[in-house]
């Protein structure tokens, strides 16, 4: 019931506005504080026993990666408000997430390449987990075009909406590969059944940079979100600037048809 | 702390990650900032969001 009730409160733009605004230098400090300890812990741990040093890669490779699923996450879920509830930020919720999203994915795949190279001898392997992660990026690159596109705002969110719903059946392929298909990737060895194998001394900075990296998520995200709120505010006077410039010339020439057909072009 | 034979990697994929989420930080706040200003421009121009008028202004 609460959570209904803030959902349906933050509907409201100019109240989200106010929120973001007292909660963002908060989660950035927080971020930052996080982040730092995160950066000193990776810098202390231990050298694996075959690994050597570059099992430093994974503290910042592992949470790109769990940040490229999640991202796509909260996009379906909020594909889901602009479908279902038709909530007036679930699209702007989306549109903001997908270039941080991608930017994640894109991390993760140059980090497990440079991990790799020195790991398994190649940057590149055509193994379930690279190419679904790949598919991944490229579904991210190809959900910002849709939206830039689409020149209608809420068109765009529907059928971005449904390409996000669709995408996220590559969400557990990604996550399941490594035990479907027996390939070069490792498998899982932080979130499993059975707990985690990994050494405490290797787990504690990795989950300190997961919750480092998430709140740099949140962070970014509802930034983002704020300028996507701008950005249709602006879209929205600019179509009234353009309706007030034709109905003012309509007044000079008597042609109220042809300043609407103006009006409409112009916005 | 030494980092190994493999240091470049290391060093090469740290780098990377701080500049990637830099720039996405930077790109962010100039965002912000172009959206403001814009709002203002127009905004000055006399043109404002109903919300934002008194409503002795909304005929």
């Amino acid at each position: 019931m609460k959570l209904t009730e803030t959902l349906t409160d933050l509907a409201n733009p100019t109240r989200f506005l106010a929120l973001t605004a007292r909660i963002l230098p908060w989660l950035a400090g927080v971020t930052a504080v996080l982040l730092a300890i995160g950066i000193y812990q990776s810098a202390m741990a231990p050298d694996d026993y075959q690994q050597g040093a570059t099992v430093k890669i994974m503290f910042i490779h592992v949470p790109n990666a769990w940040l490229s699923m999640f991202v796509w996450g909260v996009m379906s879920v909020a594909a889901l408000g602009t479908l279902v509830w038709r909530h007036p930020l679930a699209d702007v919720a989306a549109k903001a997430a997908a270039p941080i999203g991608a930017a994640f994915t894109f991390l993760a795949l140059v980090t497990g390449s440079l991990w790799g190279r020195p790991m398994w001898g190649t940057y590149w392997e055509w193994d379930a987990r690279l190419t679904s992660v790949l598919i991944l990026f490229l579904m991210y690159l190809g959900l910002m075009a849709l939206w830039r596109a689409v020149e209608d705002p809420s068109r765009a969110a529907r059928a971005a909406a449904v390409l996000t719903l669709v995408g996220a059946i590559n969400i557990p392929i990604i996550k399941f590969s490594v035990d479907w298909w027996n390939t070069l990737h490792q498998p899982a060895s932080v979130l499993r059944m059975g707990g985690s194998t990994l050494d405490k001394a290797f787990l504690w900075p990795l989950l300190v940079m997961a919750i480092a990296f998430s709140l740099l998520f949140i962070t970014l995200h509802l930034a983002a979100m704020r300028n996507e709120i701008l950005r249709r505010r602006v879209r929205s006077l600019q179509m009234m600037q353009a309706n007030r410039i034709a109905f003012s010339s309509d007044v000079g020439t008597g042609s109220r048809e042809e300043s609407a057909s103006k009006s409409i072009g112009a916005a | 702390m030494s980092l190994g034979p493999y240091a470049s990697f290391i060093v090469t994929s740290y780098a990377l990650v701080a500049a990637v989420v830099l720039l996405l930080i930077v790109w962010i706040i100039a965002d912000y900032r172009r959206q403001q200003a814009r709002l203002k421009e127009i905004e000055a121009s006399g043109i404002t969001r109903r919300s934002g008028r008194s409503p002795a202004d909304i005929r």
